[in-house]
């Protein structure tokens, strides 16, 4: 059976006017538990690829710059 | 990343420890600081540095026995009575007398502990009987402090290495592990002398009530894939049907905590604001009270801080929206929940086995040792009860500590290059294919079967269909799962290992014909405790066949007697005027 995407709302977000990963910075994706960071091939910036956070926030709390958001994921705000 | 490349790299040492969240780098530490010229390798599935239940930090010590405000022999006494008896207690004695000291310990490494204007730690009762709970100021430092040790002590670290099954020896004795690296699906074969397994609970067996696959109280990389390589290697597990469930925010994801608001005065309310437990220390009984108020008229339940002072509600709120959890300051303001107004709704968790907060967890003797020669294990996964952070800290150290003089009486044992081959296809299996049904599809039918057969109160017939949904599920997962690279395969296996405890959680549960521990193993069918027949362990394990077996053992006679009038401290946890 053929895969579909199945769009989702996911809850980390990156400020991409403040994220150095053009600059080498992962500390982020480096950090992260679950995995689930990555740096964009198109933007060379910081993003969430898959929905799969535990909304702990060592992201949000070890990046140097304060780009990154932790929200809580939709399905239980 | 995430591309699959395949290879195979191999390295041997003395010590594996697998686990870098918080037994883990404790058992690693140990063992190194005893003997510095040994070599001890530190596996992670993610990085150490942020890993495990303590990724943030924690709001306090659940469990420590400080001189002073409690005795070792007490605590021992707290937690079998807690446990409805069935406690090995020389590894919960063992624990009591050593934690003092791991908490100096921990204190030397710059985790500060709360003190009284005297300097003496400043220690809150919770439980029923002793006075235990230990706030930690700066917990959200713990993390940061131990991974600082674990760098000065040149400890090696593998990270994003997910640990896939053990190696056993043809003499039965441990021989060392295969993992996969999570980005590349890269290989490691792991030679060693002794491996100490600190995987942590099994946290997503059960689906949290919003649906969100890993909006799970466990941190959910902790997916029981120590259970399941315990099993796979031969070892016991003993009262996996004494599962974890926890009181919860509802629909968020942490305590909210009675263990942090209870010493300051807030309490567990029913919809009327009125108190109906006893003791919110969380064992099965009270969760019982707990599901059985949320189900009566007086339901749901809350934690109930509003009847405090200002400055009080203040203190409370920097603990819980700074430390551990600290996701849950902004889930509260998304709902525009104040504490000084409404009450906070509270729910029980999903289930999971745990032996850090219950007593479902690989089986160990007092040295950490599981039945497997060689293998160890300390932390959520083992079977000393109630061990919370302390207990992985504590027992992370004996693992460590005995493992290191044990590696020196052996060689390696011998390793399989069959089993080794078969292994790598069956980690492979899902990438080979190009079309199928993805590992978060297998995952949410797997524990949505959970919940809605294995969840109590318990029925037999229930847990009889559980078994026959999970074999269909299992073949599913053994010949359709597809794996697009390296990220999902990580959560194919991990997929696997959530299947194996679904299939444990109910071979455990149809076997013990009582009910037990509360709500943990409410059977509806059996819904009386039966000391006569099942005053005693039960012990899973994989039988020479390969088939899912399990027996009763008898838990060892007591080192600290229970009188008979303190057998039920813990049975009488509704508050009586509401009865
Ligand atoms: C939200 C929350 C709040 C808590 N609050 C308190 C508290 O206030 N006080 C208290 O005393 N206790 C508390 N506890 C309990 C305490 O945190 C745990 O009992 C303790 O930290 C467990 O330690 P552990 O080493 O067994 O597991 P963890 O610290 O979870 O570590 C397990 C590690 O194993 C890794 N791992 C898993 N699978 C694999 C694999 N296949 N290969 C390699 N690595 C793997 C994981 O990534 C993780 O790093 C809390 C727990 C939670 C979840
Ligand atoms: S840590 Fe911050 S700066 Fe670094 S990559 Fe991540 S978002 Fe960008
Ligand atoms: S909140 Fe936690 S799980 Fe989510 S992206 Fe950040 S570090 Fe990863």
């Amino acid at each position: 059976m053929p895969l579909a995407q199945q769009p989702s709302s996911v809850p980390v977000v990156v400020d991409e006017g403040k994220c150095i990963a053009d600059k080498g910075c992962t500390v982020c994706v480096d950090v992260c538990p679950l995995d689930v960071l990555r740096i964009s091939d198109a933007t060379g910036k910081a993003f969430m690829k898959y929905d799969e956070c535990w909304y702990c926030m060592p992201c949000e709390a070890d990046c140097p710059t304060g780009a990154v958001t932790v929200n809580i994921p939709f399905l239980l705000r | 990343m995430d591309e699959i490349t395949e290879g195979t790299s191999q390295v041997d040492c003395d010590i594996l420890v697998i686990g870098g969240g918080t037994a883990g780098p404790m058992a690693a530490y140990r063992a190194k600081k005893k003997n510095p010229n040994a070599k001890v390798i530190l596996l992670e599935k993610a990085n150490v540095k942020r890993s495990g239940a303590i990724s943030m930090g924690m709001d306090g010590l659940n469990n420590a026995v400080i001189p002073g405000h409690s005795t070792p022999e007490q605590y021992v006494k707290e937690i079998t009575v807690a446990n409805d008896g069935i406690v090995d207690q020389a590894a919960v004695y063992k624990y009591a007398q050593n934690c003092y000291e791991i908490i100096q310990e921990l204190d030397g490494f710059g985790i500060r502990f709360q003190k009284d204007e005297n300097g003496d730690f400043d220690v809150k009762k919770v439980h029923h009987i002793g006075t235990y709970v230990l706030p930690m100021p700066n917990g959200d430092t713990v993390k940061k402090a131990l991974y600082r040790q674990l760098k000065r002590a040149r400890l090696l670290i593998s990270n994003r290495y997910m640990a896939t099954r053990l190696l056993t020896g043809k003499d039965g004795r441990i021989a060392g592990a295969i993992a996969v690296n999570t980005r590349n699906a890269e290989f490691l074969v792991v030679r060693a002398k002794a491996v100490i397994l600190c995987m942590g609970a099994a946290g997503r067996l059960g689906l949290p009530t919003s649906g969100y696959l890993f909006g799970t109280y466990e941190n959910a990389a902790n997916s029981g894939d120590g259970y399941a390589m315990a099993y796979h290697a031969g070892a016991g597990l003993a009262n996996l049907e004494c599962f974890q469930i926890n009181p919860l925010i509802k629909d968020y994801n942490g305590p909210a905590c009675a263990y942090v608001a209870g010493p300051f005065g807030g309490y567990t309310a029913n919809n009327e604001g009125m108190r109906f437990i006893e003791c919110d220390y969380w064992s099965g009984q009270m969760m019982q009270e707990f599901y059985n108020e949320l189900q009566s008229g007086k339901g749901p339940v809350f934690l109930k801080l509003n009847h405090l002072a200002d400055e009080t509600i203040g203190e409370i709120e920097t603990i819980l929206h700074e430390v551990e959890r600290p996701t849950r300051g902004r889930f509260q303001v998304n709902r525009n929940n104040d504490y000084r107004h409404g009450m906070i709704e509270m729910h029980i968790s999903e289930i999971g086995f745990c032996s850090g907060h219950s007593a479902s967890g690989v089986y160990v003797d007092d040295n950490a040792c599981t039945t497997v020669q060689g293998l160890y294990a300390a932390g959520d996964m083992a079977s000393v009860p109630h061990n919370y952070m302390l207990g992985a800290f504590t027992n992370g150290a004996v693992a460590g500590e005995h493992a290191i003089d044990y590696v020196n009486e052996v060689d390696f044992a011998d390793i399989d290059e069959d089993f080794i081959a078969a292994e790598k296809e069956r980690v492979l299996a899902p990438t080979k294919r190009d079309d199928g049904i993805p590992p978060n599809q297998v995952e949410y039918k797997t524990r949505r079967l959970v919940n809605d057969y294995l969840q109590p109160p318990k029925v037999t017939r229930k847990m009889q269909l559980a078994q026959d949904r999970f074999a269909e599920t299992r073949a599913v997962m053994e010949n359709e799962m597809v794996a697009r690279n390296a990220h999902e395969l990580m959560r194919s296996l991990e997929v696997s290992s959530i299947l194996d405890c679904a299939d444990m959680a109910a071979f455990a549960s149809l076997f013990r014909t009582e009910s037990r521990w509360g709500l943990y193993h409410n059977r509806a069918d059996f819904p009386e405790r039966d000391n006569e027949n099942w005053f005693c362990h039960s012990i899973l394990s994989k039988d020479d066949a390969g088939q899912m077996t399990i027996k009763k053992k008898d838990v060892d006679p007591y080192i600290i007697p229970i009188e008979d009038e303190e057998k039920d401290a813990y049975d009488k946890q509704r508050i009586k005027a509401q009865a």
